[in-house]
């Protein structure tokens, strides 16, 4: 550790995490309660050479971003439910030409402009399926202030590794939350940068893909002149229409992201080796869930929590071996159920699942999910 | 102006032919644009070239420098992330005129507002020709679409007007009628230091010709002669004389600090004095 241990926001700690990156490129639009992300990188990228633009709106920021990213930037905005809303169309935009960038979405109540500085999880599935058409994400989700800075690193790993938009999904407990941490020292956590050609190669193909699935697009004003595009595409990177090329790159941009589940499924487990009744929670909710266990345990009851970190895609073989060996699964969350749906997926119908949701605007409180921890003591 | 250009380099001739309809205009655009390009002999991997949506969006895959094709109405904040990022870079953006002025109305001011160097060529047909024919906001007041059956009840922008409302610092209107005056008003336009905005009026034969019963791609060319009257001109004369009229010219052509340029004295200033806690 180089530096000692300071009272930081979640917010703050993006900012921390994202400069350890890379991050050179920041174009947002102010949002609660994502807005402090803006405010201190408008502070300091300017100081390290890199740039901050404010947008007219959210669709711009993102799309300002993918601009930048393709010079060879690394670069991240930043927002809340109702500009994660505008920023749909160009994600999937980043998601076809294969363009690296992190996305932050500091969830806040919903819907529409909803309850601004109240927590909420209500954009887990907006993160999975808010683009249109069928595609692949990943959705990364910190629970502590400490665990933002190392995840918006590793958010930044898997865009440069993977050529992709990464989402961090906070919520307002972490963003707004603040914590004691010491950041990690130079060098401490790996850094990647996204692979670029050598210079000169004949027939350069920008959308070939290597040996991972992944292409090796050079950076705009480097050498290499070719085309990006949102339409379904060759390995030259022009629009086609042959079923045959639309079908190999759709497969493409599923399999990437599918086949290298390993690298990102992040999970964590406490006290569940034992455990009778499996928490599945994530988020702030993961710290209510986890207190919650802990009441358990000193009542007698075999209790454990499963912290989702990966949101998506979803770690099914992970909650299978976890979830399989007890008698009962709670899951907790700050919606009506969207992770929880999930789980019903995964353990099937006859699985006893207990659904602790919650959407009045407050943190969830450990009260409420130990007593469906008894309950399903009890019951089950 | 260098009428016997040789514009072949600047084209993927292997994309061809291209998806414009017979008659259309943005052919006579594009060669403008690319005419200027070898006048002001240009690095072609300096150059990135970024379109919107739409027929006259179709144009960036057609040329050889860096291109990128982008999303309805947001090719400018795509090229403004460009544009920052790395400003050596040559950008330029081509969009019709429902991209520029509807759904990306607010982008197009935005970037004006800023003065980021960018050249925005709008290739402005009246209609949205990709989709078949539907109004926009370029469109003429009574004039037919197929969403204005009845005639468009709408009155158009002046595409020029609003860019200098906006802050844009050089302005300029052609028509492909007439290539080569077109040709030295994109010439101006990209080697202006600022937002520069070329409304490139041009003719769509097969929907908005054929709706508005303007006959043949030449009889729309000749609509074109025969309205077209210069900002010089237009100026002596009275208002109701005008006001059907298409005013060539350059519009605006003012100098305020460029936003890259600004963004570096920036640095300069982050990197002496006590920008830092």
């Amino acid at each position: 550790m180089t530096e000692s241990t300071r009272l930081m926001q979640g917010n703050e700690a993006c900012v921390a995490g994202a400069l350890y990156a890379g991050l050179s490129f920041f174009a947002g639009y102010p949002i609660t309660p994502s807005t402090e992300i803006a405010e201190i990188l408008a502070k300091r990228l300017p100081q390290n050479g890199g740039k901050f633009i404010q947008m007219e709106d959210e669709i711009a920021s993102l799309a300002a971003c993918i601009g930048a990213s393709l010079t060879g930037a690394k670069v991240m905005t930043a927002t809340s439910g109702p500009g994660f809303s505008l920023m749909q169309e160009n994600l999937g935009y980043a998601i076809m030409t294969e363009t690296p960038c992190v996305i932050v979405n500091v969830q806040r109540m919903g819907p529409s402009t909803g309850a601004p500085t109240a927590p909420s999880q209500g954009d887990v599935m907006q993160a999975r399926y808010g683009t249109h058409g069928d595609h692949e994400i990943i959705v990364l989700t910190p629970s502590s202030v400490a665990e933002t800075f190392t995840l918006t690193v590793k958010a930044f790993n898997l865009a440069e590794l993977l050529r992709t938009p990464v989402i961090l999904l906070m919520d307002e407990i972490v963003g707004h939350m603040r914590e004691g941490v010491s950041l990690p020292g130079e060098g401490e956590l790996p850094v990647v940068t996204r692979l670029v050609p050598v210079k000169g190669m004949k027939d350069y193909l920008p959308y070939r893909a290597d040996k991972n699935g992944v292409p090796v697009v050079a950076p705009f004003g480097a050498g290499y002149r070719f085309h990006v595009t949102g339409l379904f595409h060759g390995e030259d990177g022009f629009p086609s229409n042959k079923p045959q090329d639309i079908e190999y790159l759709g497969m493409r941009l599923h399999k990437k992201i599918e086949n290298h589940k390993d690298h990102y499924s992040f999970f964590e487990e406490y006290l569940t080796e034992d455990a009778e009744i499996i928490v599945v929670a994530y988020g702030g909710t993961a710290r209510s869930a986890q207190a919650a266990v802990e009441s358990a345990r000193s009542q007698g009851i075999k209790a454990g929590l499963f912290r989702l970190i990966t949101l998506w895609p979803f770690p099914e073989s992970e909650i299978e071996r976890v979830c399989s060996q007890a008698r009962a699964v709670v899951s907790a969350e700050m919606n009506m159920g969207q992770i929880s749906r999930e789980l019903e997926r995964v353990l099937g119908k006859d699985a006893s699942l207990h659904k602790v949701t919650h959407i009045d605007g407050t943190l969830l409180p450990p009260q409420k999910i130990l007593l469906k921890i008894q309950e399903a003591a009890v019951n089950d | 102006m260098t009428k016997t250009a040789d514009i072949k380099p600047y084209l993927r001739l292997e994309r061809y032919p291209t998806i414009w309809c017979a008659g259309c205009g943005n052919g006579q655009v594009v060669g403008a644009f690319l005419r200027a390009i070898s006048t002001l002999d240009w690095d072609p991997k300096k150059v990135v070239v970024v379109s919107g949506i739409g027929c006259s969006s179709r144009a960036s895959g057609y040329l050889n420098f860096n291109t990128m094709h982008t999303t309805h109405g947001r090719p400018l904040p795509f090229a403004t992330g460009i544009k920052l990022a790395n400003p050596e870079l040559h950008v330029v953006v081509m969009a019709g005129d429902g991209d520029t002025t509807a759904i990306g109305g607010n982008h197009f001011i935005h970037a004006a507002r800023r003065n980021i160097g960018i050249t925005m060529i709008v290739f402005n047909n009246g209609t949205y020709g990709m989709t078949g024919g539907q109004c926009s906001p370029m469109t003429g007041h009574a004039c037919k679409a197929t969403t204005a059956p009845y005639g468009n009840l709408d009155t158009p922008f002046d595409i020029c007007k609003l860019a200098e409302a906006a802050g844009a610092t050089f302005v300029g209107r052609g028509i492909t009628y007439a290539p080569v005056k077109l040709e030295s008003l994109i010439t101006e336009a990209l080697k202006h230091k600022g937002f520069s905005v070329i409304d490139a009026v041009t003719q769509c034969p097969t929907y908005y010709g054929r709706l508005n019963k303007m006959g043949s791609p030449a009889d729309m060319l000749t609509w074109q002669k025969e309205h077209v009257i210069s900002l010089e001109k237009a100026a002596s004369l009275p208002k109701h004389v005008i006001q059907d009229k298409i005013v060539t010219g350059v519009f605006v052509k003012d100098l305020r600090p460029e936003y890259t340029t600004l963004y570096r004295r920036l640095h300069e200033q982050c990197g002496e004095d006590d920008c830092h806690d």
